[in-house]
């Protein structure tokens, strides 16, 4: 079935844009639904998706026995950059064991911010070995909650061990100008990765 | 309660309400290989606003109404519906094959942009 754009059956002239999106990671309470919250020009939504067993692996199965179905939550928030393009950020599903899982949100990302707490850097190892494994371009956002730098990029570097280094960003997604920064360091090393 | 708790081999126990978004598109959740993804826009057709709609399923044309003056990607839909994404896939799929609604695709390019879509971005960001 083709359908490229709006048809012109009907006589509407308008080209539709086309839709991109960057994926915001992170454990629970980073700041994920805060940091789409400041860049996007509709408050987030919310929605839900159903996650059946059938692409849950063999050792998530044993952990929820007798369901055939769940459901994951996500939120997002949208960008209009030009004309023709609009950009989709969506914060990955509160249960973070099940969204590595599910192909439609990270089938044709741009990139992905992971957003991390200095004092938990742990919880975003899953999310770095999703993207690494992937291939998809990231870049860590610490969010630095008590206005501390609690640690240099180099040490986060060395701490998430990672193949090739990661841009690294302080943060305060609170504020839009902080987001922004980390958004571009995610498209700056996309770039990077494109130019070759 | 009452009507939701008629058993169904879709009916899920523990999370009953699920019964009601399966029920919505008849049991179907969006098929391998949708032709819809999450970012997938849609907007109405013009052909859409002469359409009998006393006969029509109400969540087909309150997609209808929702995509009236702008496209909107699936979640969007889904989320001011308060429908699971996937169950919104199967009913525009159903009004694809209608011809009520066009829909876009999202960029084939994207898994590997090129420079120049980065640049677009990067602009677009920078001018927030
Ligand atoms: N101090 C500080 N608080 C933040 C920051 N980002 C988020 N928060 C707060 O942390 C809490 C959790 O944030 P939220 O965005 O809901 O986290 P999510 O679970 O990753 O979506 C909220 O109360 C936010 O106001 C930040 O950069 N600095
Ligand atoms: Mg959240």
């Amino acid at each position: 079935m083709e359908s490229a754009g709006y048809s012109q059956q009907g006589g509407s002239q308008l080209a539709m844009p086309t839709a991109l999106k960057i994926l915001i990671a992170g454990g629970f309470g980073v700041g994920k639904t805060t940091m789409i919250g400041s860049v996007s020009e509709v408050p987030p939504l919310e929605t839900e998706e159903y996650m059946t067993q059938a692409s849950v692996g063999v050792d998530d199965l044993a952990q929820i026995p007798e369901k055939t179905t769940t459901t994951v939550a996500m939120d997002f928030g949208r960008i209009t950059l030009d004309t023709e393009h609009v950009l989709y950020l969506f914060g990955t599903p509160g249960q973070e064991r099940f969204w590595f899982m599910w192909d439609d949100l990270a089938a044709g990302a741009l990139g992905a911010v992971v957003l991390t707490d200095p004092r938990r850097l742990a919880d975003s190892f899953a999310s770095v070995d999703f993207f690494e494994q992937r291939q998809i371009p990231f870049a860590i956002g610490i969010n630095c909650f008590y206005g501390r730098r609690e640690c240099t990029a180099e040490e986060v570097n060395a701490a998430l061990n990672l193949r090739n280094p990661a841009p690294v960003v302080m943060c305060d997604v609170r504020e839009r100008e902080s987001s922004k920064r980390v958004l571009l360091a995610l498209l700056e090393s996309a770039k990077t990765v494109a130019i070759g | 309660m009452g009507v939701g708790r008629k058993k169904s081999s879709w009916f899920d126990e523990e999370s009953g309400y699920l019964v009601r978004p399966y029920a919505i598109s008849g049991g179907r959740t969006s098929p391998e290989g949708s032709d819809f993804a999450l970012i997938t826009l849609v907007v109405a057709m013009p052909a859409s606003r002469t359409l009998d709609r006393r006969r029509e399923q109400p969540e087909l044309t309150a997609i209808l109404d929702l995509t009236q003056e702008r496209p909107l990607a699936i979640v969007e839909i889904a989320a001011r519906l308060d429908l699971p994404a996937s169950v919104v896939k199967v009913l525009c799929g159903d009004l694809l094959d209608k011809s009520m609604i066009a829909v876009k695709k999202p960029s084939h390019e994207a898994s590997a942009p090129s420079v120049e879509l980065l640049e677009r971005v990067i602009n677009g960001i920078r001018r927030l």
